[in-house]
């Protein structure tokens, strides 16, 4: 076996319920010791392809290979693979121990295994000592930390985690997932996790395939996924974006220059790759643009550093605008009418006095900022 | 809070929802609990009276139980009535239990109508599934002449029909509470389905199983009405036989047996009930 061989394949695989398709066609290849989610809205099919991968549902078409064996016929049972449910699904009759130890037991290890291997697993969730308890004595992180063991102590080759983080509060679920993402560092099982929270695909993931309507819409690592992204769907869904229909005025290689009705004219130091027509839509996050007090054309010399006269520059008035600490967001009003938000760093205790409602402002961006998206 | 204080304080305005304060509504429950456990109250104080007659209390004496507990024919009723419950129970359970996992787990064609027909003869009144028998047992020719307790068999096979509905019906609603990913991840760790069955689901279904127990051996203890169209001069019940004792006369033996009838179902009854409000606490934990 190659390093290069995949332990998961999933090959073409559909899956239908009736009339509903919820997974069509997708090809996935996830590599051994990889932090892989499946990023996507509630009811796009994620779940179900973890479901196919551990059994639970068997594919309509296609393939799914594990380790390189085909599992059509393998029961989940027989799949060396394991489980963190939603729910986590923990025994309530059975003590911490007992659930841990659960698996084990039924794969007939010695009693003495069990045992220490059940101590080197609640010892690596940091649970040692809840040995004895029962589930309703635990929090819910707790819960989820004995569900993590009882899958973990199996050895499997791949954990599937799903939505392994929903049922925590904001603060324990930013600690699991560093810790979830330390814990896969430690043992070097594959992860394959399925979520709709974007924060939490962004922070632990080597990989991410968002999926949209059961199918794969981009396949990229978190930074490739929010600075790159394929298309409108991608753009929109991980992280807040400003999107504009225009045509392409300029197609060279090297740059590209698009024309907005809703933003105006939008300069790229990049080509566009792919086929494509003239029309085009152009994303732009709200971080990447600058705001300025207009008047000075200060920021009309600020857009043509990288970009020809007029182009990457804009004037508008505040809407609306929410101060959520370390960051301002403002909704503005541009010329032509259309709305634009903007997010802005609060980098010293009075940044967020220096606009408000009802102000006029100037506008730039950098050439690198935008993206042309084809569909 | 002193003696002074509490004089001292004024008393608190009736607050809207304060039903208990209030006394038509106080005077209502009140009525409603006389005419309720009147009856009861009043068999099981003649039980202890000192008299042939129940109507004028003459003393306090325990020798109506002591005659009970020494009438041989009542003695044998009420182990009768014992095995048939403990029977019926048993089958209920099995049955009962088998037909809430089939409705719960598994969708098939007339679904809706398998459920209906189970839970006819909750709804059947009893003297029409009494006649039923006695007419089912008389027709098919089962045998009334053979040794105990197989001489119970008719009344044990009345009993399992109308004891298991309740038990499916227990059963099912503890069944609702059951999270399905609970029974997935045994299979994930390896059980089978049968392993899993065992271990996870079953585990659940205890506290139901256990009150679809105790109801039917309660519902199975006290029947009269389809226990006296099924049985025959050798199998008499106890209730059967309380009646036939009060076609005589109504003496302080009759309100004793019924006592012990009255303490036994009370005591059943609690635990049942004990058992399924545990259920209710548990199911909401999760």
């Amino acid at each position: 076996m190659t390093e290069q061989q995949p332990i998961i394949s999933i090959r073409n695989v559909s899956k239908r319920f009736g009339p509903v398709t919820a997974v069509d066609n997708v090809s996935i290849d996830i590599m051994p010791g990889e932090f892989f989610v499946l990023l996507g809205p509630s009811g796009c099919g994620k779940t179900t392809l973890l479901r196919m991968i551990a059994g639970f549902e068997m594919p309509t078409e296609g393939q799914i290979l594990i380790d390189g064996q085909d599992m059509a016929k393998v029961p989940p049972n027989r799949r060396p693979v394991n489980m963190v449910f939603q729910s986590y699904a923990v025994f309530p009759h059975m003590t911490v121990e007992q659930n841990v130890g659960y698996g084990l037991k039924i794969a007939r290890v010695g009693s003495d295994e069990i045992k220490s291997r059940v101590a080197e697993a609640l010892e690596l969730v940091k649970l040692d000592g809840f040995g004895a308890r029962r589930p309703d004595q635990l929090s819910g992180g707790q819960r989820q930390r004995v569900a993590l063991a009882r899958s973990l102590v199996m050895r499997p080759k791949v954990l599937l985690l799903d939505e392994p983080l929903s049922a925590l509060d904001a603060k324990l679920r930013a600690q699991m997932q560093f810790e979830l993402a330390d814990l896969q560092d430690e043992v070097g099982i594959t992860f394959v996790t399925v979520t709709h929270d974007q924060d939490e695909a962004l922070s632990m993931a080597g990989r991410i395939a968002v999926i949209n309507k059961g199918e794969v819409a981009q396949l990229a690592p978190p930074s490739d996924l929010y600075e790159f992204p394929a298309n409108r769907f991608v753009a929109d869904f991980v992280g807040s974006v400003n999107l504009f229909e225009g045509k392409l005025t300029l197609d060279e290689p090297d740059r590209a220059a698009v024309e907005c009705e809703g933003l105006g004219k939008v300069y790229l130091n990049h080509g566009v790759t792919g086929s494509h027509q003239s029309n085009v839509w152009v994303a732009i996050r709200p971080e990447k643009i600058y705001l300025h007090v207009p008047g000075d054309g200060k920021a009309f010399r600020a857009a043509q550093e990288d970009a020809p006269e007029g182009y990457n520059f804009a004037r508008g008035k505040i809407r609306g605008m929410s101060y959520l600490g370390d960051i301002t967001l403002f909704d503005i009003q541009l010329e032509s009418g259309a709305m634009l938000r903007v997010s802005r760093p609060n980098l010293s205790r009075r940044d967020q006095e220096d606009f408000t409602w009802d102000d006029k402002v100037s506008m730039h961006w950098r050439a690198d900022s935008p993206v042309v998206l084809l569909s | 809070m002193t003696m002074l204080a509490r004089l001292l304080r004024k008393r608190e305005p009736i607050a809207p929802l304060e039903y208990t304060r209030r006394l038509w509504m106080r005077t209502w429950v009140g009525l409603v609990m006389f005419f309720l456990y009147a009856p009861l109250i009043t068999l099981v104080a003649f039980s202890f009276n000192d008299s042939r007659r129940n109507i004028v209390w003459r003393g306090f004496t325990l020798e109506y139980y002591e005659k009970a507990l020494n009438n041989a024919s009542l003695m044998e009723a009420l182990l009768n009535s014992l095995t048939i419950a403990a029977l019926a129970t048993v089958a209920s359970v099995v049955l009962g239990a088998l037909a809430a996992v089939m409705l719960w787990r598994f969708r098939f064609p007339f679904k809706g109508a398998a459920e209906g027909a189970m839970a006819l003869p909750i709804v059947v009144p009893e003297i029409c599934l009494g006649v039923a028998f006695l007419v089912f047992f008389a027709k098919i020719g089962f045998p009334t002449d053979l040794p105990w307790p197989l001489n119970l068999g008719a009344i044990t096979i009345a009993h399992i029909t109308f004891c298991f509905p309740f038990v499916a019906m227990v059963v099912r609603s503890r069944l609702t509470s059951f999270n399905r990913e609970e029974e997935e991840a045994a299979k994930d760790l390896g059980a089978t389905e049968l392993q899993a069955f065992r271990d996870v689901l079953l585990p659940h279904m205890k506290p139901g199983l256990v009150a679809g127990a105790l109801l039917a051996f309660t519902l199975s203890l006290d029947d009269f009405v389809i226990t006296f169209f099924t049985s025959g001069p050798n199998t008499i019940t106890f209730p059967v036989k309380v009646y036939s004792m009060v076609r005589f006369s109504v003496t302080p033996e009759v309100n004793a047996a019924s006592t012990l009838l009255i303490v036994l179902t009370i005591i059943l009854t609690t635990i049942a009930l004990k058992i399924q409000s545990r259920m209710g606490t548990v199911s909401q934990r999760h």
